[in-house]
């Protein structure tokens, strides 16, 4: 494959399939290590559900997720299609900008690198976007290089509609807000552009480590 | 309960609209950009459990507010309302 002055290939797929972060799952969640805890948050064992709007009744024969954007021939697939991929389940701390985290959460679905598998792109940003009309802005640096899912099942059970049934974004090493229920597709994009909160108040990048909540942190 | 059945009216954010205002907001009528539709600030729907407070509008369900609070500072969004009436205080 040809690399296009300012474009990136992106691959490298097999080396990173596969892989299963395991977190921390034999330790007790009550004396979980504050070294898992970003700064100003707390542990829940419970999973609150927060939602901008309604929840979006989706008809899985109609759902499509897609890539399009800074790519010559966008991608698309069905519901059936998506759920044929290769697949993992990865354990992963989530941390909430309304200061909750939840530990060792485990969630199925397919990599971001999979379903960027071969793209080439001269983009350096996305717009993840979702049924309802939701977005958040990630750099692609933080999408790829198994960092980034779209999951579909949670603990074991299929994705609930309330927290982003049938399927979600999953990008836990930012705060949880990027991690877009009900999303439908990633477009790519040379430049920036601020979401739903984004644009509003809240962080362009969201590292929970860094207590990045708001403008200007 | 469902996040449809937490969904509150406008009278919800009655408190935080008065702190941004310095006035009682609730009777204000706001003009949805996406319908058109007119309602007094008392009856919209409004999303809480969210990063920010989320008012939509209850014909149409387009975003009428958004309103952050954080760090000492307000932003509020009114791309989805049109025009916001309210009476000299």
């Amino acid at each position: 494959m040809r690399r296009l002055p300012g474009r990136r290939i992106l691959r490298d797929t097999q080396r990173l399939m596969g892989f299963i972060s395991r977190g921390f799952k034999g330790k007790r969640r009550d004396t979980a290590s504050s070294s898992r805890v970003p700064p100003g948050q707390y542990v829940v064992n419970d999973f609150p559900v927060l939602s901008a709007g309604p929840t979006p009744r989706v008809n899985l024969d109609q759902w499509t997720f897609s890539i399009e954007g800074e790519i010559d021939e966008p991608k698309r697939w069905t519901w059936k299609e998506l759920a044929a991929l290769p697949s993992e389940t990865v354990i992963k701390d989530i941390h909430c900008v309304t200061k909750w985290s939840k530990l060792d959460t485990s969630w199925k679905g397919v990599s971001v690198d999979v379903l960027l598998q071969g793209v080439e792109t001269a983009a350096e940003f996305t717009t993840i976007f979702s049924d309802g009309g939701y977005t958040t802005n990630v750099p692609l640096d933080d999408i790829t290089g198994n960092k980034a899912w779209v999951v579909y099942e949670f603990d074991g059970q299929p994705l609930h509609p309330e927290h982003g049934g049938p399927v979600r974004f999953l990008v836990p090493h930012l705060y949880f807000w990027k991690s877009a229920k009900w999303v439908r597709g990633i477009r790519l994009q040379k430049e920036e552009h601020p979401g739903f909160w984004e644009s509003n108040g809240y962080n362009m990048y969201g590292d929970p480590w860094r207590e990045q909540r708001y403008w200007g942190d | 309960m469902s996040v449809d059945e937490r969904k509150l009216d406008g009278n919800a954010i009655g408190g935080l609209l008065r702190e941004i205002f310095t006035m009682e907001m609730t009777a204000a009528e706001t003009t949805c950009a996406g319908c058109g539709a007119i309602n007094a600030l008392g009856r919209v729907d409004v999303y809480m459990d969210a990063p920010g407070a989320v008012v939509r509008c209850p014909s149409c369900e387009s975003v009428l507010m958004r309103i952050v609070h954080g760090r000492g500072r307000y932003w509020v969004d009114l791309t989805g309302t049109r025009c916001l009436e309210f009476a000299e205080s």
